[in-house]
């Protein structure tokens, strides 16, 4: 009983994070004359699931009433290459940096931090102009493209800081056995920093599926993904706004982000222990 | 046959501007477990990096067997290396652990699973193959590191501090079974190590560094029994050789006369340049020492001096008595006795040594005699 004021405070604390959320999932639930007619946190009198059929596979977006499901594909044909190059190339980049072959080494890494801090708007005009020299501007590369360049600086710096808690004779010992730069790689480090990679997997997945502006800027027509679609339904002009079906589309894109933290979480606890515990 | 022969000629290391090794020449003969020795910071572990390929030197040769490997890749080198922290790879099996240089190397599955098998028996770790190191204890990981060096049949094992990390009961044992190991496989092994009981009990032969230089090489008894310099008798041997400052009184072709303590002492001269009235330090062992009233009274081969108790440390098997002498001006003198002996601080006691084994050193601390070699007479 003493813990009261404890679960107290963290229980008014979760209903304001998801206080939002439940209307939103009430609101999706209702008919729309519902909607129109009682009040926005009144729980649904009679639920319906018409609005989420409608959000997913009715619903119409630029011309086609096929719903989100096509944009929905459309991302995740995004964020699955996007996840797997960015991750590849920000492991082996982390592990060569984390090396520290000469003292040049760790400017470089310093280098790229600087691309932490730039927020992505800043640099977009060059990046469009370097994605259309490359011929990529428009297509599903480019964007794939413009993510893992994006996503690189922070994922190497979650590989690096990493595998440099790793002892050094783990090296020396591998290189004894004739493991090379990448055979050590491959075989010693990468199984090592896997809660690492689930933490880069679980924060870029939520970045890039997340992601707008990118979308937006450098997909082709029928490859944008399912945050711009959304953007399209809800900001449409011409009708009446269906709110349920507004808040049903919304649900729908933000599932899989949801998914991937749940069942990730408890890989994903452990990895940002690893890099203060070493296990 | 020169397979497992190591020699080294003039190597020297340098980091930057900082010289660590400064002109190594060692040959280890095939089937030697050589023990490189010294403090912290003297050079040992990275001579022993230098063998292993770990590190290149920046002068000098390093040959294996009949090939100079100089410039070779650690892992052609025919050589395995124990780590002080095992440095076993966490995510793997003992077994994987120990194949894993092979499964490199490409060879078959089921030669490989032979030869972790073979290595597994000799060092009993068979129960325990399919065991990840988190689950192991530090000796059974320490020899899952040797077992890893074994299944790659290297001329040369490589061992850097590798009993440091466990606890004194457990490091007496693994010790043992070095040893015990050493007679089983005959390889030449390298031994890098602070801890002179284990060079003492361990190597056919010792290398003392110190500062990256060589001060002496040896097999034990023999560094123990003529030590070349100071440095060699301070280290050598525990507890440490106690020091005196003499003076040399009247210097003869054979032998030297040093005033030490009130006494005169004539003692063997054998290489080093002594004239009257040089400084030299006399160095005598702790357990060299003879105590008692008049224990050595009119033996003309020993020398005797009084002194007063200080400190005394009774371990049961053996007391060590700290000692302070009147004329005695620089420190304490710690003698070593056999059995439990109560001795009361603040007491008088006579001790005696024989001049056969005292050392003397020159003033740039080079042997001047060498105790034993030949008799000494007290004047």
């Amino acid at each position: 009983m003493r813990r009261l004021p404890l679960y107290l405070m963290l229980s008014i604390a979760a209903l304001m994070v998801l206080f939002p959320l439940l209307v939103m999932l009430s609101t999706s639930l209702k008919p729309l004359d519902e909607i129109n007619h009682g009040s926005l946190f009144a729980l649904p009198q009679d639920p319906t699931l018409a609005a989420w059929t409608k959000a997913w596979g009715g619903a119409c977006i630029s011309g086609t009433c096929r719903g989100l499901s096509v944009w929905f594909a459309n991302s995740f044909a995004i964020v699955l290459p996007a996840l797997f190059c960015s991750l590849a190339l920000g492991a082996l980049t982390g592990y060569a940096l984390s090396l520290r072959t000469a003292r040049w080494v760790d400017m470089l890494f310093a280098a790229l931090l600087i691309g932490l801090f730039i927020p992505p708007q800043v640099t977009l005009y060059p990046m469009i102009v370097l994605v259309r020299e490359m011929g990529l501007f428009g297509t599903l590369g480019g964007l794939v493209f413009a993510h893992t360049v994006w996503g690189l600086a922070f994922v190497t710096l979650l590989f690096r800081n990493f595998f440099l808690s790793v002892p050094r004779d783990l090296l020396k010992a591998a290189r004894i056995d004739g493991a090379g730069f990448l055979a050590t790689f491959w075989h010693v480090m990468l199984p090592l920093s896997l809660p690492v990679c689930a933490v880069a997997l679980v924060l870029q997945f939520t970045y890039i599926w997340n992601d707008f502006i990118l979308g937006l800027t450098f997909a082709g027509p029928g490859q944008q993904p399912v945050t711009v679609a959304l953007n399209v339904l809800a900001g449409s002009q011409f009708g009446q706004q269906e709110y349920n079906v507004n808040m049903a589309a919304t649900m729908i894109a933000a599932l899989p982000t949801i998914l991937v933290y749940l069942l990730s979480g408890r890989l994903f606890v452990r990895g940002i222990a690893a890099g203060a515990v070493k296990g | 046959m020169a397979k497992g022969r190591v020699q080294l000629h003039g190597v020297m290391k340098s980091f930057g501007a900082v010289d660590v090794i400064k002109g190594v020449d060692l040959e280890i003969a095939p089937g030697e477990l050589t023990v490189f020795v010294g403090p912290s910071g003297c050079g040992k572990s990275t001579l022993l990096r230098l063998v292993s390929g770990l590190e290149l030197p920046t002068g000098g040769s390093i040959m294996i067997g009949d090939r100079d490997v100089t410039l070779v890749h650690p892992s052609e080198r025919g050589i395995a290396m124990v780590f002080q922290s095992y440095a076993l790879y966490p995510h793997m099996s003992v077994a994987e652990n120990m194949g894993f240089g092979l499964k490199i190397a490409g060879l078959p599955k089921n030669l490989i699973k032979e030869k972790v098998a073979r290595a597994a028996e000799i060092l009993q770790l068979t129960p325990l193959l399919d065991r990840k190191p988190r689950a192991l204890s530090g000796g059974q990981r320490q020899r899952v590191a040797i077992g890893r060096c074994i299944v790659r049949e290297p001329e040369v094992f490589l061992f850097d501090e590798p009993l440091s990390n466990l606890d004194a009961a457990l490091r007496g044992q693994m010790r043992v079974e070095i040893a015990r190991l050493h007679a089983k496989l005959g390889a030449t092994m390298i031994y890098v190590t602070h801890d002179q009981v284990e060079a003492m009990t361990l190597a056919t032969r010792i290398v003392v560094l110190n500062a990256g230089r060589v001060e002496q090489i040896g097999a034990p008894i023999e560094l123990y029994r003529h030590p070349a310099n100071l440095f060699v008798a301070g280290f050598i041997g525990s507890p440490r050789m106690n020091f005196m400052d003499g003076l040399v009184d009247g210097a003869e072709a054979d032998s030297v006369s040093v005033r030490l303590n009130g006494a005169t002492l004539r003692l063997p001269r054998h290489n080093a340049d002594v004239r009257p009235g040089a400084k030299v330090t006399v160095g005598i062992r702790p357990e060299h020492f003879r105590v008692g009233p008049g224990v050595d009274a009119g033996d003309d081969q020993a020398v005797e001096f009084d002194s007063v108790i200080d400190l005394v440390e009774r371990l049961g098997g053996e007391t060590l008595a700290h000692l302070r002498m009147p004329s005695l001006s620089d420190g304490v003198l710690v003698v070593k006795m056999s059995g439990d002996i109560a001795l009361r601080i603040g007491t008088g006691l006579r001790v005696g040594v024989r001049l056969a084994q005292c050392h003397l050193f020159d003033a740039q601390g080079r042997a001047v005699g060498e105790p034993g070699s030949r008799a000494a007479v007290a004047a």
